[in-house]
């Protein structure tokens, strides 16, 4: 929560030299979840069982990462970002492309930027708040989605009527190529252009900057407010696109259907080693992020323990997940 | 004279609300309970507004112990996303193990089981996020599984009572008008005004403010921050504990839709997110507005499709005042 650091490089770059790079560890996790998965008597038993489950885990983790993109760079930008209107702006982008498209293909283009520009809107109304009128971003996103939820409701009124485009479904949920779903596509497209525009755009290395120090970052050119509002909107369409992309696979729409995953994509972030003060992290850590949380909730699924079991190892195992590698400096060092 | 009596006047409401720091929340608490006092059909006697009160406070008193609870937390530069779940246990084993009034040191003893509770969970929390140095948003939030998952593995579907007699002690008791919830609730305040100009407040402030300084000066910055945790988990099994008199019954989920609450309202009151700034009283005025934002929608019997929306935006509009205040004395 605190943004000041005094940094020992000595100690830092030998701290360096050591550590493994999160991202890393969390695969290694993965594999080691995935492999354990493979002993329990409902798991799987030969090697195209594995591979299938191996492709249903990660098209499940798929929604979970796509919708943690934008919440990735919101972290990265610091000053306590996060994204918490995520959740409802993910089920209004489900619920929009659900009700209007209503089973046409000629719709589905002009639907998805309509989808993207709504988002991108209430992303715009939250980088506002954010920057201007200074409310912590937690705050702003949690009344924010109070707001999206509320005009849902308002809109929907309790009926939901519609139909997902056949070419959607091709596209999203059945197998494209080699029996590989067309969802795994998409996200490598997605992950490609996150990965690209961290690393290799103004943009990217002004995110970062501002995720370390906004103001050294505002004494070096940097618009401080514009980058925070431009991640904002960013964030806001992703969430609306990520609904889209769900209700292709889910192919039903209801009220609630993006809060299952707005805790889990925030979570993924932090195992793939983004530092949640901002400044710090990768595209690539929240996909391996993703994978893990989906692999703990999958594997809970097969081991069939009663819901309320379930909750506690899952909390237990991202409190060891996270004290294996989440920590901050603490004041002494 | 007049004119110099009525400086004085704005003078010592300034400082009031300096000392405090409750200048737009203690605005927004006026506007919003007279709102609702001048909305009732009934007419306005003295025992109206004492019924319409009571039936207000002991309503809000859980999700205002737990503001206080978030308060402190935040004040001290932390977060608690895992009160609500902790509310939730100490209902759960309240409405299982308290019997009949008959007993009352057996159902003391669960009470101070729930307590012990509390503080063990706001100790684990505090240990996770400072000695452990993880992050209170996502720590917080995992614990908050574990606990909401114990409550639902001790309580799967609803059930158990707390008896009448109990129940009605907080329902309806009130001294010299006042109801025994809103006595509560002034003696926690008057309880943390004690301490706030003391050692402890001034250095919880300080760790909020800036924990670097304060570690430099001196300050046990860690267990000051795990003492908020704690005080959060406290403060929310007494929030269980007023919950299960105010219902008389026990549910796994009672206390899932705390927890954000207990943050709008605590910021609503000027508790700055980032630590080290805001008052308690500016929180409680805050969760007070928000549990009359509530009350007023459903006065006004507003179109029920738009209840969500229209509560949300006046939240929005509330926290959005100061930061527009700022903006326009800027401008100029």
């Amino acid at each position: 929560m605190n943004g000041s650091e005094v940094t020992n490089n000595n100690i830092n770059k030998i701290k360096k030299s050591i550590k493994i790079s999160p991202p890393l560890i969390a695969m290694l996790i993965a594999v080691a979840l995935f492999l354990l998965s493979g002993l329990l008597p409902a798991g799987y038993s030969n090697l195209q069982g594995a591979i299938r489950q191996g492709l249903n885990i990660l098209r499940l983790a798929s929604f979970i990462a796509i919708i943690g993109a934008g919440q990735t760079l919101v972290i990265i930008s610091g000053g306590e970002g996060i994204d918490l209107s995520a959740a409802p702006i993910v089920t209004l982008g489900a619920l929009l492309t659900y009700m209007i498209i209503n089973g046409q293909n000629t719709l589905i283009i002009p639907v998805l930027l309509m989808v993207i520009a709504i988002g991108a809107v209430i992303g715009l109304l939250n980088g506002l708040g954010i920057t201007y009128l200074k409310i912590s971003p937690f705050v702003m996103t949690l009344v924010m989605a109070g707001v999206v939820q509320g005009a849902l409701i308002l809109w929907t009124k309790g009926y939901y009527d519609g139909k997902v485009a056949p070419i959607m479904t091709q596209l999203i949920a059945r197998d494209l190529v080699w029996g590989i779903p067309g969802m795994i596509f998409i996200w490598i497209v997605v992950g490609v252009i996150m990965t690209l525009l961290l690393e290799r755009t103004r943009y990217g290395k002004q995110l970062f900057a501002i995720g370390v120090n906004r103001t050294a970052a505002r004494l070096s050119g940097v618009k401080v407010n514009r980058m925070v509002i431009i991640t904002y909107v960013l964030a806001g369409a992703m969430a609306a696109f990520s609904g889209f992309l769900l209700v292709g696979y889910t192919q039903n729409a209801g009220p609630n259907l993006g809060n299952q995953y707005l805790f889990p994509s925030i979570i993924a972030v932090a195992i793939g080693g983004t530092q949640m003060s901002g400044g710090k992290g990768s595209y690539i850590g929240t996909i391996a992020g993703a994978i893990v949380i989906q692999l703990i909730s999958s594997l809970l699924t097969t081991m069939q323990l009663p819901q309320a079991l379930q909750q506690i190892i899952y909390g237990s195992l991202l409190v060891v997940i996270l004290i294996i590698y989440g920590r901050e400096k603490g004041l002494r060092s | 004279m007049p004119d110099k009596n009525n400086k004085n006047l704005i003078n010592s409401i300034r400082s009031f609300s300096k000392k405090y720091a409750i200048g737009v929340p203690f605005i927004l608490l006026i506007v919003s309970t007279a709102l609702f006092f001048f909305l009732q059909d009934a007419e306005l006697k003295a025992e109206t507004i004492q019924r319409l009160t009571n039936s207000n406070f002991r309503t809000w008193l859980p999700v205002l112990l737990l503001t206080m609870g978030q308060a402190l937390v935040l004040i001290g530069g932390g977060l608690d996303l895992s009160n609500g779940s902790i509310v939730s246990v100490g209902n759960v084993i309240l409405a299982l193990h308290v019997t009949t009034a008959d007993e009352p040191w057996h159902n003391l003893a669960i009470v101070a089981l729930v307590i012990g509770f509390g503080i063990a969970a706001g100790f684990l929390n505090g240990v996770l996020t400072v000695f452990l140095g993880l992050q209170p948003v996502i720590v917080t939030f995992a614990t908050s599984f574990i606990y909401a998952g114990l409550a639902l593995l001790l309580l799967p579907s609803p059930g158990g009572a707390i008896p009448r007699e109990y129940t009605n002690v907080y329902r309806n008791t009130q001294y010299l008008g006042i109801p025994i919830s809103m006595i509560i609730l002034i003696i926690f305040l008057l309880i943390w005004e004690f301490f706030r100009y003391r050692k402890y407040g001034r250095f919880l402030y300080a760790v909020g403010g800036n924990p670097r300084a304060a570690y430099t000066t001196g300050v046990p910055v860690t267990w000051m921050k795990v003492s908020t945790y704690i005080l959060s988990g406290f403060l929310a099994s007494l929030g269980a504990i007023t919950y299960s008199l105010l219902t008389g019954s026990g549910f796994s989920g009672s206390g899932a839709d705390m927890t954000l609450p207990s943050i709008t309202g605590a910021i609503i009151g000027g508790i700055s997110f980032s630590g080290g700034s805001g008052s308690i009283l500016g929180a409680i005025f805050g969760g007070i507005v928000l549990g009359n934002i509530r009350r007023i929608i459903s006065i006004i019997r507003i179109d029920s499709w738009a209840v969500t929306l229209v509560n949300a935006l006046v939240i929005l509009l509330s926290l959005a005042a100061p930061g527009f205040i700022n903006l326009l004395r800027r401008k100029k």
